[in-house]
């Protein structure tokens, strides 16, 4: 039986780790088989990370956040959680090897996943000209026309990405402000390659193999257009993974974990939530890592205060 | 990283298209992190089902010949090749679980 484990390895999850860790909890991190280290494994520079003051790229952020984590204990296992079983004192939790872990506390740190548009071909499409991720797919645009849709800074560093590459980038966004940060707005504005499209939906994206365009509507007249592009990265946010915890753990309206206050406690006891699933708001980087320090104690406390035969049941264990 | 052949712009004819056997080519390249993520699988993959599929990998940014004749827009890209044609498309990084049930075809 372990102590705790933790589900994720963003930098909520790793950051978890490291306290837990050093709190001599041996934690075990569910890292997920192939999107371990979380979305920074698919950015560039990271550069609003304190104690970076040259900027760190995300995949050696979360390299070095997992050694840190393993330095003081934590043990990482590369599967997925195929479902659990959080209620009662000991929490059950499924891998995709077949193997069932006990434990008796829970840290759920599953992230985000992106969020899709929802119009007709995109799904046929995604792989072919659609795409939520410049840095894996940017390199297979050279001289071509693409567009990001989105507002927010990822849709700003997509399109500042893109432009390596790209001949030309639109950024299409539905209102006329953006909400990405002013340095990430300035940069975007700045760059010669990038045109934007304000007051724009896509309607559709177009293409028989490979995508060839897009249709926009004007939010305010209501007039449709079509633009020629070769690829179409969506950059319209990110909804909170949950799908394994639903129906036992309580979701907001906005559909992330609920936790009691500026806790990390879920409605059951001894399960705990942190970074992007529990944040409809901030979802940063930094963010996540303080979310998962605050998992990690509370985790710790509600541990301590465990009757003491099952505390003592660990150590023999 | 993997222990999976590299093939080329130069011997895909022969290596890939020329193959008796049913041949899976993962399209990658060195930048790519699900890329990395998914190739111990397709290792694993490789050695669970050796007399079934052959399993090589092609760096896009070295072979750019094959990677446009593919129209490879996105990696990982999968592909499996029987007789010189492609016959499944996988695309992005998968758990094992997932990869295996895309491939089911070519592992029974």
């Amino acid at each position: 039986m372990r102590d705790v484990v933790i589900i994720g390895s963003g930098p909520a999850g790793y950051t978890a780790a490291v306290y837990a860790a050093r709190a001599n909890l041996n934690p075990l991190v569910v890292a997920s088989s192939v999107e371990f280290g979380g979305d920074l494994m698919n950015t560039t520079d990271v550069d609003n990370f304190p104690g970076f003051p040259e900027g760190i790229m995300g995949p050696e952020l979360m390299t070095q956040m997992q050694k840190q984590a393993e330095r003081f204990g934590a043990e990482i296992l590369y599967d997925d959680v195929t479902s659990v079983e959080l209620a009662g004192s000991i929490k059950k939790i499924s891998l995709g090897n077949g193997d069932t872990v006990e434990a008796k506390a829970v840290i759920v740190a599953t992230g985000s996943a992106y969020r899709k548009l929802g119009i007709p071909d995109e799904d046929r499409l995604s792989g072919y000209g659609v795409s939520w991720c410049a840095t894996c797919d940017g390199a297979f645009y050279r001289q071509k026309v693409v567009a990001v849709v989105g507002g927010g800074d990822s849709a700003m560093e997509e399109a500042t990405f893109l432009t390596r590459f790209a001949d030309k980038v639109y950024i299409i966004h539905r209102s006329e402000s953006l909400r990405a940060s002013a340095v990430m707005q300035q940069r975007a504005q700045d760059d010669e390659k990038i045109e934007f499209i304000f007051n724009a939906t896509v309607a559709r994206v177009y293409g028989d193999e490979l995508v060839s365009g897009i249709g926009l509507v004007d939010t305010v007249t209501g007039e449709e257009r079509t633009l020629d592009v070769s690829g179409m990265f969506i950059a319209i946010g990110s909804d909170p993974r949950t799908h394994v915890v639903h129906g036992q753990l309580d979701l907001t309206e906005n559909g992330t974990i609920a936790v009691a206050g500026r806790t990390s406690k879920t409605n059951l006891e001894g399960v705990f939530a942190a970074g992007d699933v529990i944040d409809p708001t901030y979802r940063q980087a930094v963010t996540a890592a303080g979310s998962g320090c605050v998992a990690a104690l509370d985790a710790q406390h509600y541990l301590e205060s465990l009757p003491h035969d099952l505390t003592a049941a660990h150590h023999s264990a | 990283m993997s222990s999976a052949r590299d093939v080329t712009d130069q011997n895909f004819a022969t290596e890939v298209l020329g193959s008796d056997k049913p041949i899976m080519v993962d399209f990658w390249a060195e930048w790519c992190g699900p890329c990395r993520a998914v190739s111990p699988i397709l290792d694993q993959i490789a050695s669970e089902h050796s007399e079934k599929i052959d399993v090589v990998k092609l760096n896009v940014d070295d072979n750019p010949e094959t990677a446009m004749k593919y129209q490879i827009t996105s990696i990982p890209t999968m592909k499996v090749f029987r007789g010189g044609e492609v016959v499944k498309t996988v695309m992005g990084a998968k758990p094992k679980p997932a990869l295996e049930a895309d491939l089911a075809e070519f592992l029974a």
